[in-house]
């Protein structure tokens, strides 16, 4: 697999090799905050990272497989707003190298086998398109079929507006796609990062038997600023947080990206295929 | 109507068009859900609560019987009067309201009635409270209770069918959309804002989106229109249920005379949309 510079909101500098944290504004060589996972080393900001680098983090070195890696779709409603629909597509596919907003495939965490899903919030916001839709779908068919348990990591603004009802239709599909997983016995981890709002969290997102989150993650159906136009309401302090949703009985465990996948694979460990007696006699 | 030229921007008369679409499916006037049930189904006995703590008036559950089939009921409730509107919130349900759709479909499925939705709502409540309480969980619980619900299930949208909010209700095994009602990804207001950032641009944000009823039959989202009186449901109510009883009973009899399967309801949004290069 080739690994694309990930999709950072904290900027680098200069000839690339210091970054800046977008939260705490402290300079930092590149290098230093790669390894600490575009963690910021000295407030812990979680930066946004692509699809490529999330998978390069959880995945087993070298055991990821990707799936369906030329699934796209099409321009249903012939949709312009400012600009083509198709040109925007074009542009996003070009920056991020990945065909659309979703990357999929097997892989081993911690040495267990997993189906493992990352948006790239760098694709057009890791907005549900027809094509992400359907990737989704498959890769929770994909791990049925194989046996094996699902992992998503969520980054997404929700809807594809360009692609109208299509789009919203794709919460459908997922939530069709999961019950067979579900009827499988099989566990679903979603695990929401900064942001997943819209119609992702109203669909697969939230379904998780496990719901993971990184810290301070902004999530939630609508967002602050439209309801603030719609409702003038005063938002609380915290609001949409991952810790505000934790505190509510919404998402299991706040999990800091550093001890993310030493946590899936404790988790992995736990809900992976039954092989004690006592399991057995449920099997 | 003239519907929009792909891939360029809509003529103001294209805009116009569908935004008068928009307009009819809001009229003041319209006929709302319980309008509808009242003059379509018999003995509809409502229901209240989501067994969790509320009553949320924006949706409308109950029980009732059409030509003899016993049927559960669930709709979007917009409001006409100032405290009526206030009461059910313009037809925006909070958490409590999906929740209490939940436990329609629960006790739907448990005592083998076939179910019927009325969809007619701008959307999901967009407040904090609504958000502290889990909109999102609420919604995407809703959704899964509607592909698992293990009896026949028609949708009809009679107004507005704005976002996820009426997605709650329209997961069934057959969707009927009336000739003037329009099912949409986000409002057209909210759509301009986001893709123009400008709400002004909602005329050519409606345009875009395509959203007139016709489309949904064409794309395989719904499977009939249900034609309005001349001059619109709004003009009309009694003719509009006229139109509309008859097709809600030769439907419910075809649900459940064919054979019934929930797995194929699954199919159906599983593969809603086949178009895939790869």
């Amino acid at each position: 697999m080739s690994i694309s510079p990930a999709y950072i909101r904290s900027k680098s500098v200069g000839d690339g090799s210091s970054f800046v944290c977008s939260a705490c504004k402290a300079t930092y060589p590149a290098a230093q905050v790669a390894g600490s996972l575009y963690v910021c080393p000295g407030c812990s900001h979680h930066a946004r990272i692509g699809a490529h680098e999330r998978i390069r983090q959880l995945a087993d070195k070298g055991s990821f497989q990707e799936w369906d890696e030329a699934l796209t779709g099409t321009d249903r409603l012939g949709f312009f707003d400012t600009r083509a629909y198709t040109e925007r597509l074009e542009e996003a596919r070009a920056r991020q190298q990945l065909p659309d907003a979703l990357l999929t495939g097997s892989a081993l965490i911690e040495g267990h086998p997993a189906g493992l899903a990352a948006f790239d919030f760098g694709f057009l916001g890791g907005s549900l398109s027809t094509a992400v839709g359907e990737r989704l779908a498959r890769a929770i068919e994909h791990s049925s079929a194989q046996r094996l348990p699902f992992v998503c990591v969520t980054s997404s603004g929700g809807a594809r507006m360009q692609e109208g009802v299509f789009s919203l239709m794709q919460m459908a599909k997922s939530v069709a796609a999961l019950h067979q997983l579900a009827e499988a016995n099989l566990p679903f981890i979603s695990i929401l990062v900064d942001p997943t709002m819209g119609g992702s969290i109203a669909s697969f997102a939230a379904l998780g038997d496990v719901i993971l989150a990184e810290p301070k993650a902004m999530i939630g159906f609508t967002g602050a600023r439209v309801i603030t136009q719609a409702t003038y309401e005063q938002l609380p302090a915290g609001f949409q947080t991952s810790e505000f949703h934790h505190a509510r009985g919404l998402i299991d465990r706040v999990v800091d990206r550093r001890e993310l996948k030493a946590d899936l694979g404790r988790l992995l460990a736990v809900l992976a295929a039954p092989t004690g007696e006592s399991d057995r006699a449920l099997a | 109507m003239t519907p929009a030229e792909p891939g360029v921007r809509a003529g103001e008369e294209v805009a116009a068009a569908a935004w008068a679409h928009v307009e009819v499916s809001r009229h003041p006037d319209r006929p709302y859900a319980l309008d509808l049930i009242q003059r379509c189904l018999d003995d509809f006995i409502e229901l209240h609560g989501d067994r969790q703590g509320g009553d949320d008036g924006a949706m409308v559950i109950g029980l009732a019987r059409l030509e003899g089939q016993r049927l559960a009921v669930v709709a979007n409730q917009k409001g006409r009067t100032l405290e009526e509107r206030g009461r059910r919130n313009f037809g925006m349900a909070h958490p409590e309201g999906y929740r209490k759709a939940q436990r329609l479909f629960t006790l739907a499925g448990r005592l083998k009635l076939p179910v019927v939705s009325f969809i007619d709502t701008p959307g999901a409540y967009p407040g904090v409270a609504a958000e502290e309480r889990g909109q999102a969980w609420a919604i995407a619980q809703t959704l899964e209770a509607q592909l698992a619900l293990p009896t026949p299930y028609l949708a009809v949208v009679i107004g507005e069918g704005g976002s996820g909010g009426a997605l709650a209700t329209l997961l069934a095994d057959s969707v009927m959309v009336l000739e003037h009602a329009f099912l949409s990804v986000a409002s057209p207001e909210a759509a301009a804002a986001i893709l123009f950032r400008d709400a002004g641009q909602k005329q050519h944000a409606a345009a875009a989106l395509r959203l007139e009823a016709s489309n949904l039959l064409e794309w395989g989202i719904a499977d009939e229109i249900v034609p309005e009186p001349p001059g619109g449901a709004h003009t009309d109510w009694d003719g509009t249920a006229a139109i509309l009883r008859p097709r809600l009973v030769t439907r419910i009899k075809q649900l459940t005379d064919r054979g019934f399967d929930p797995a194929r309801r699954r199919a159906r949004y599983r593969q809603l949309d086949g178009l895939f290069e790869g």
